[in-house]
């Protein structure tokens, strides 16, 4: 078998720190390669490089042996290269085969109208072979995200990709819909083509890849055949360290006085009757399937949105509903599941964004002039204590740092207000085993500070590792509630799945 | 860095790295002003006479005013087309109230006739307290319907461009209908003054635009106000769960933006010494054409008071450039509309350069 892609020396910097420092590896026709790292490690930039969204500084790559150098998504297509993204790249609004054809119309005898049904007749049959059963006039709003990512599949395969990158691609599927998209990987590796997959899950990339390949700070550590190497190696490979330790060991046990107590919480159609408390000093994990309403609960918490009857009040005191800004004054904070959309304002500089909620605190007189050099230093100091990874961060906008990073600066935005009760939903989706390992201690710290902590989390692991207790919804009820000595993965995704509760 | 870059080095590449820098300074649009009469000045030597010079200034003033309020509602992502509309109704009723007589030919079927409005002028005709009471109302105008506004658009959520268009259109409609589309003249000296007197060797127009543009600049760049417009302005979402008050904010900025138009509307009545119905009704292409050259992005988030002040000036010198050079009325709105329409376009140009060298992905 021939090599399909080579990597030579690739070096590319952003404003002074280097994201990848010489990189050099070969991928074989016809593998599966799984790319793995921490965030920021350069998997995304180099990924940019190979599918033309970004130029190298340096180096060469070459694809079936010929000398490669994609200036835009479209020359990377041509030359049979195609990238489905984490934020997948649809257009919603738009048909099934609307979106395939995006870039290549069919037109109707040679008038501009565009002939929709040899549009649709050419796609039945592809679609059919993703199992994605489906008339390809349906429009894409319609699709669950499993299904989405068929269609970019489609999309790839319509376009003669031989060369596809898949970038975190199940973080938002189902299990079911994982085992569909795995059946798929393997049907097309067995036509021929050559996949890049990019994962944080490492099982996964244990299950389905030929060969890995390690980066760490911008260099490759590890390029071996999956087969010969175990999951801690990589582990190791990624971090520089032995890490058998996925979890810090919690340092204090929680207190019995309860800070957050929610009373028969209900919003007709999405959360019904919930109850639960969380105590000072304590991390209580909340475990639920996508759709089971627990990250519409948090926000009617937040008061970000809004509920029907019930009850939230915070150290014995009702809170008022829809408010957020009482809730921050009553020492609440809220570390939503999208950071892009809720959680930064990314051209903005990173002490501006760490500084923004505790804005009132830094204001003097009548006025409120802000104390812009006291905040900052202040948020430096923050960002210092959560290991940011920036080069100036009084310049430097949040959407220039690697998404690990920019989860620390919503933290961070957090953390400066010294909150009470910490909600977090998904805190640790899409960053690396380093900065997950980082937010695990953070909640530990605040915890030890007799803060609360509310963990919502899809990964019943974790939430094992850190929690104290975990209250499992379904459907918008709370199934149960688990003790930490009943922690158990098979009895905690039963309740999450309603099966033998009784 | 790209290929490109690699491959200009030498006295080439630093002509471009020059090109970038002065592309992407603040002062952008200064250095154009300044590039643009240079061009120009051979042509039209006229351009620096002193009193070509004083007149381009005393038009700069009132404009200034008005822009800078403007600037408040595009960095929420708004616009406040009704900023004429206030010019014209606060000075209708400006005029009401200070006016020392009205000729009830022209004036007595004004609805206000009898009730606001007599042959002996105004409510406070002659008094000392027509020029305090007649500002405040000015003032007040302003800033009511900038709150209905900031109200229509915050709290009902309409769009500001619909609920902006109906504003203008009423209440545009409204001071004509109280004025019977009649002038009203006879106001108080001490009111003129603020448009054409002097403080000393120092115009007072100026005077009240500059406290107004370096109060605008440290309540947007220094205080808490400021620094949630912003986040209001990039990311409403984030910004609201980080506790700002978005909605309190948004209105905040529509009634600044009337306040603002209402000051404009003192200058320019004051200036031409009468009420006038159809006040601004030219203006809306400068005030918005002004904050657009000068960099101020529709989008929203992003501005600064330095930035329209730049684009007032530039295009005042456009505008009397394109007089002096006696061209026709139309020649000059065609020449300002592609001007404008250029400037949109390299907005656009520059903010994807910056975005590029500031190692944002594109």
């Amino acid at each position: 078998m021939g090599i399909k892609l080579k990597f030579n020396n690739i070096q590319k910097h952003f404003f002074g720190v280097t994201a990848l420092d010489g990189v050099s590896f070969e991928i074989e026709e016809k593998h599966t390669v799984g790319l793995i790292g921490e965030n920021g490690a350069g998997k995304s930039t180099l990924m940019n490089i190979l599918g033309g969204v970004l130029l190298p500084d340096g180096g060469n790559m070459s694809l079936d042996g010929d000398a490669y150098l994609p200036s835009n998504p479209r020359d990377a297509a041509q030359r049979g290269v195609a990238f489905i993204h984490q934020e997948l790249n649809l257009f919603t609004n738009l048909s099934i085969a609307e979106n395939i054809y995006i870039n290549s119309f069919p037109s109707l005898k040679k008038t501009p109208l565009i002939d929709k049904k040899k549009m649709n007749d050419s796609l039945k049959s592809l679609l059919k072979s993703l199992d994605l059963n489906y008339s390809p006039s349906t429009t894409v709003e319609n699709l669950a995200p499993g299904e989405r990512q068929l269609v970019e599949i489609a999309k790839a395969l319509h376009s003669d990709a031989f060369l596809i990158i898949f970038d975190e691609p199940t973080t938002s599927l189902t299990a079911r819909e994982t085992e569909k998209l795995f059946t798929i990987l393997d049907q097309l590796r067995s036509e021929g083509r050559t996949i890049i997959y990019i994962s944080h899950i490492l099982g996964e990339v244990k299950r389905i890849t030929d060969d890995v390949i390690v980066l760490r700070d911008g260099k490759v550590t590890g390029n071996s055949e999956t087969g010969l190497i175990e999951i801690p190696e990589m582990i190791n490979q990624m971090v520089g360290r032995e890490s058998d330790n996925l979890f810090p060991e919690r340092s204090a046990k929680p207190k019995d006085s309860p800070i957050l107590e929610v009373k028969s919480l209900s919003q007709p159609g999405i959360v019904g009757n919930v109850d639960f408390s969380v105590h000072e000093g304590e991390v209580l994990g909340v475990f639920g399937l996508m759709g089971s309403g627990r990250t519409e609960m948090a926000r009617m918490l937040f008061g970000v949105d809004t509920y029907r009857s019930g009850s939230i009040s915070i150290d014995g005191t009702p809170l008022p509903r829809n408010s957020p800004q009482s809730s921050i004054e009553r020492g609440m904070a809220f570390v939503t599941e999208n950071r892009r959309e809720e959680g930064l304002l990314m051209n903005v500089a990173i002490t501006e964004n760490i500084g923004l909620v505790s804005l009132p605190d830094y204001c003097r007189n009548l006025v409120k002039w802000v104390d812009a050099k006291r905040m900052n230093e202040e948020a430096g100091i923050i960002g210092d204590s959560l290991k940011l990874k920036a080069s100036d961060i009084r310049r430097q906008p949040a959407m220039s740092l690697s998404g690990g990073n920019q989860q620390k600066v919503v933290i961070g935005k957090w953390l400066m207000t010294k909150p009470r009760l910490l909600i977090m939903d998904e805190p640790t989706r899409g960053i690396d085993v380093g900065a997950k390992y980082e937010v695990y201690s953070i909640m530990d710290r605040l915890a030890a500070d007799n803060s609360g902590i509310l963990f919502i989390s899809s990964e019943v692991e974790e939430l094992i590792g850190i929690a104290d207790r975990i209250v499992v919804m379904s459907q918008g009820e709370v199934v149960k509630v688990f003790e930490k000595k009943d922690f158990d993965v098979t009895a905690l995704m039963a309740a999450a799945f309603r099966e033998a509760v009784a | 860095m790209s290929k490109v870059d690699q491959l200009n080095t030498g006295r080439v590449g630093n002509v471009k790295i020059l090109g970038r820098k002065i592309l992407l300074s603040e002062f952008f649009v200064l250095y154009l002003t300044v590039f643009y009469l240079l061009v120009l000045f051979p042509f039209i030597p006229r351009v620096f006479s002193p009193y070509n010079i004083k007149n381009v200034l005393s038009n700069t003033w009132p404009l200034l005013v008005i822009a800078i309020g403007q600037t408040f509602v595009l960095i929420t992502a708004g616009i406040d087309l009704s900023q004429t509309s206030v010019m014209a109704l606060s000075s209708i009723f400006g005029a009401v109230i200070m006016t020392s007589e009205a000729d009830p030919a022209l004036l007595s079927k004004s609805p206000l006739w009898g009730i606001m409005l007599s042959d002996k002028g105004g409510l406070f005709a002659g008094t000392s307290a027509a020029l305090p009471v007649g500002l405040l109302v000015m003032m007040a105008i302003g800033i009511m319907i900038g709150l209905i506004n900031g109200f229509s658009v915050a709290k009902l959520r309409m769009p500001p461009f619909i609920v902006t268009l109906v504003s203008q259109m009423f209440f545009a409609a409204v001071a004509i209908w109280l004025s019977k589309s009649e002038n009203i003249r006879h106001l108080p000296e001490s009111f003129s003054r603020l448009g054409r007197g002097n403080f000393g060797p120092i115009p007072i127009a100026l005077i009240i635009a500059v406290i107004i543009a370096v109060s605008a600049h440290l309540l947007m760049s220094r205080t808490l106000y400021g620094r949630r417009l912003y986040a209001t302005g990039i990311n409403p979402r984030a910004a609201r769960i980080s506790g700002v008050p978005t909605t309190k904010i948004i209105i905040a900025a529509y009634a600044l933006s009337g306040f603002c138009a209402a000051v404009g509307g003192i200058l320019y009545s004051a200036r031409l010494e009468q009420g006038r119905p159809t006040l601004g009704n030219t203006l809306l292409l400068d005030i918005i054409g002004a904050n657009v050259i000068g960099g101020i992005s529709l989008a929203g988030g992003k501005g600064k008071v330095l930035w329209t002040v730049f684009g007032v000036v530039f295009f005042i010198f456009l505008s009397n450039t394109l007089n002096l050079l006696n061209l026709k009325f139309f020649v000059i709105d065609i020449v300002k509309g592609l001007v404008i329409l250029l400037a949109a376009i390299l907005d656009v140009v520059r903010s994807q350069l910056a975005l590029r060298y500031s190692g944002g992905k594109v």
